[in-house]
């Protein structure tokens, strides 16, 4: 009887290998850097292409202890969310890939404050950062050309750069040597749009991570899952402008739910709240790294190791 | 897989070598012009053969197959509750849609003196998610060593849900059969060990067949399917033996795409996947194409995030669910209590209407039209204005159901406040906040 055939996808294209961070030899500080994409198929399908770097895992760290995180979260990091430098040292001892340190909207945000949390954190941990400003578009200018001034030749990630604020965040990766994370809102054709309008102000894409917007688990992940889908299967198909590698913050979206904020008052099917709760980070972010994210920012350390365990196996 | 309307040509009495069948070449009794019409029509699906009374029996059967679904649809069933899977057409979700979810299975052994409990907490569990009651679909008994018929009476009499029997020992399974008379359980499995056997207890108690292949090998798997069909069983779900991420992965996606891409008859059936107590791999399988998922534990805090993961993936992506436009009365609200407004997006109802309700502080909640999206991408795709919030306001009547004019607006679109106050003149408007979790909270130290 003759064998079947396994069958094999022929792509014609490959997401770019983007590389964070820049070591005292490439003009920054950091002890290692993370190069994520490179795949030349769909998620780990090792049979049909190549899968270079595994996804990375960042961990979420906030210059101060978020008043809106519930307790399960900043007691699993035992008193390092005290201390910004504190937090970082733990995430890197987790065995966190990247280091994403987010400003909150706080009274004492300025430039001058973000500077020193910044030298901080650098000085705290040598993985490669991910900044995020705290989310106000005009705050988020300040505060990350400020940061881009500060971390100049650290390739650091600048984020969220969106439609509306992509001019003055491009300006200041192009000008200090960073990169940018490129957040479109959860559709194909906005994404590629941003890209372009990005790249065309002369970053190269290599220093473009783009970040398609999710939801959690529940709340919409189908619809980051099927946008990420799209754009990594246009990506493999040729299409330069997708072929990026793809940041998501599923850490964020997860513990922003009921399900993982509500440990009573919530109906008995939901079960045990810490294992729901954490459960729902991780699930989140695994489904998204199968419709192929390439950075997952996450919160809990023990979603750090499970979401690590479930990349090993997949990596083989 | 579908022929082409010049494929379907050459079946027709108008390519036939038949002369008898011939004659009747484009005789326009099917109501079409000529025989290439109707093949065009037939492969639109827009005719029906039958309204050719001269095709040919080989013809015929050809047709017939081509129109059978490349993932043959198989039904489980237990006393009370039956599960279909398989008929799925395409590897990406947004390609069309996923349609048939994976039935969730937890696994007792006959070892187990607990057994029947489990079996009814599987059958006791129902969860709540956006208004859906959602449960598990059945319990997998697996022959370890005790009395497996006994085991198998037990758990159909604790739990109305299909069974999957798990005996690879043909006298074992047949004593499982035995027990589970009147429902329609999963056999598992039939290997190249004993698929005479099982083959036989499958056609004899009328239930579907897994064949389990050796780790990965799709070659043998695929044989050893064609065998146990050719023996008399047309209902079978494949087990590629594969337990970790990675081979699984690869063998799901090889065995979908050799359905569908290739039109691989020999494992064209839905896949079973055991993912022990490790929730990433059950995850991964309801993303990547089991039909049925076999649990090693049941609990609520694993079982509630996998329900859910399997309702977002599985709805039709063409088809956001949606609630209707409206006004919504939560804790019987009277004409001062508080007014929210949200989208018809059924995620964002059912967390605001949820948040409200549990509170079990009483409010109206109108819906606007957003054509079925969330605030925050409502309000980007301008489906979320002040124009519509106003429109809202103003059709409803909900100004004949209360004596005040506050209206609260989601945090996320607190820039729209002015725009809403110019549409809505005499009206109070109140930047509620962003998530609808702080709603409770709000009502009750900002609403007075």
């Amino acid at each position: 009887m003759p064998g079947i055939e396994v069958p094999k996808e022929k792509w014609s294209g490959k997401v770019r290998e983007v590389t964070l961070g820049a070591t005292a030899a490439e003009g920054g500080t950091r002890a290692r850097t993370v190069t994520v994409g490179g795949e030349t198929t769909l998620p780990f399908l090792k049979f049909e292409g190549e899968i270079p770097h595994p996804p990375a895992i960042a961990i979420e760290v906030r210059d101060q202890p978020p008043s809106d995180w519930p307790a399960l979260l900043l007691q699993a990091w035992d008193g390092a969310t005290q201390d910004v430098a504190e937090w970082a040292k733990a995430a890197e001892a987790a065995g966190a890939d990247l280091v994403a340190l987010r400003f909150n909207a706080s009274e004492q945000l300025s430039a001058p404050y973000a500077r020193q949390v910044l030298r901080r954190v650098l000085s705290a941990t040598g993985l490669p950062l991910v900044v995020f400003g705290p989310g106000q578009a005009d705050w988020d200018n300040e505060v990350l050309v400020a940061v881009a001034e500060e971390g100049k030749g650290e390739r650091l990630v600048l984020g969220v750069c969106e439609e509306k604020n992509y001019r003055t965040i491009v300006a200041a990766a192009l000008a200090h040597g960073h990169l940018v994370d490129a957040r479109a809102p959860m559709d194909v054709n906005l994404s590629k749009q941003l890209n372009i309008l990005i790249h065309d102000m002369g970053l190269p894409v290599e220093r473009i991570i783009m970040d398609p917007t999710t939801g959690a688990l529940g709340y919409g992940i189908e619809y980051g899952y099927s946008v990420m889908e799209r754009l990594r299967i246009a990506a493999l198909q040729g299409d330069s402008m997708t072929q990026l590698p793809m940041l998501v913050t599923p850490g964020e979206e997860a513990w922003r739910t009921k399900e993982a904020r509500a440990a009573e008052g919530v109906p008995a099917a939901w079960g045990d709240y810490v294992k729901r709760a954490i459960n729902w980070e991780v699930l989140t972010a695994s489904t998204l790294i199968h419709s192929g994210a390439d950075i997952v920012v996450l919160r809990h350390p023990e979603s750090l190791r499970r979401v690590r365990a479930m990349i090993n196996a997949l990596i083989g | 897989m579908a022929l082409t309307g010049l494929q379907i040509y050459k079946l027709l009495p108008a390519s036939s070598t038949n002369p008898e069948v011939k004659a009747h070449a484009n005789c326009k009794e099917c109501g079409y012009p000529t025989c290439l019409a109707f093949a065009m029509k037939l492969a639109a699906k827009q005719a029906d053969l039958s309204l050719c009374p001269y095709v040919e029996e080989e013809s015929k059967r050809q047709l017939e197959e081509s129109a059978a679904p490349p993932i043959r649809l198989i039904t489980v069933a237990g006393s009370a509750k039956k599960l279909e899977v398989g008929n799925e057409l395409v590897l990406h979700r947004h390609e069309k849609t996923f349609y048939h979810p994976p039935g969730l299975f937890v696994r007792v052994k006959d070892t187990q003196p607990d057994a029947a409990q489990v079996a009814k907490a599987v059958a006791d569990y129902t969860v709540d998610y956006v208004g859906m009651s959602l449960s598990l679909d059945g319990v997998a008994v697996e022959a370890a060593g005790g009395d497996f018929g006994a085991t198998v009476a037990a758990v159909k009499a604790a739990c109305p849900f299909p069974l999957i029997l798990m005996a690879t020992d043909p006298a074992t399974a047949e004593a499982g059969l035995k027990a589970a008379q009147g429902t329609t359980p999963l056999l598992w499995a039939a290997s190249a060990e004993n698929w005479q056997a099982m083959a036989q207890l499958a056609a004899q108690y009328k239930v579907p067949l897994a064949v389990l292949g050796p780790n990965g090998d799709l070659n043998a798997l695929a044989d050893l399917a064609e065998q146990v069909k050719n023996a008399g069983v047309e209902d079978l779900v494949l087990d590629p033996g594969t337990r970790d991420h990675a081979s699984s992965l690869a063998a799901f996606t090889q065995l979908r795409r050799l359905a569908l891409r290739k039109n691989e008859r020999k494992v064209g059936y839905p896949l079973i996947a055991f993912a022990g107590d490790d929730i990433t791999l059950a995850a991964q399988h309801i993303a990547k194409y089991a039909g049925f998922i076999v649990l090693d534990q049941f609990d609520p805090a694993m079982a509630y995030p996998l329900i859910v993961l399997r309702a977002n993936l599985f709805t039709d992506p063409q088809k956001p669910i949606q609630v209707l436009p409206g006004v919504y009365e939560i804790n019987h609200p009277g004409p001062s209590d508080p007014l929210m407004i949200t989208t018809n997006f059924s995620i964002t109802y059912f967390s605001v209407a949820n948040e409200v309700e549990s509170s079990g502080l009483p409010g109206w909640l109108l819906v606007a039209d957003a054509e079925g999206m969330s605030v925050l991408t409502a309000w980007a795709a301008g489906k979320f204005d002040a124009e519509r919030i106003a429109k809202t306001v103003k059709s409803t009547g909900i100004e004949q159901k209360i004596n005040h004019k506050r209206l609260i607006i989601p945090g996320h679109v607190a820039v729209l406040l002015g725009e809403i106050e110019e549409e809505l003149p005499g009206w109070e408007i109140n930047v509620g906040p962003r998530e609808a979790v702080d709603l409770p909270n709000y009502l009750k130290t900002r609403w007075g």
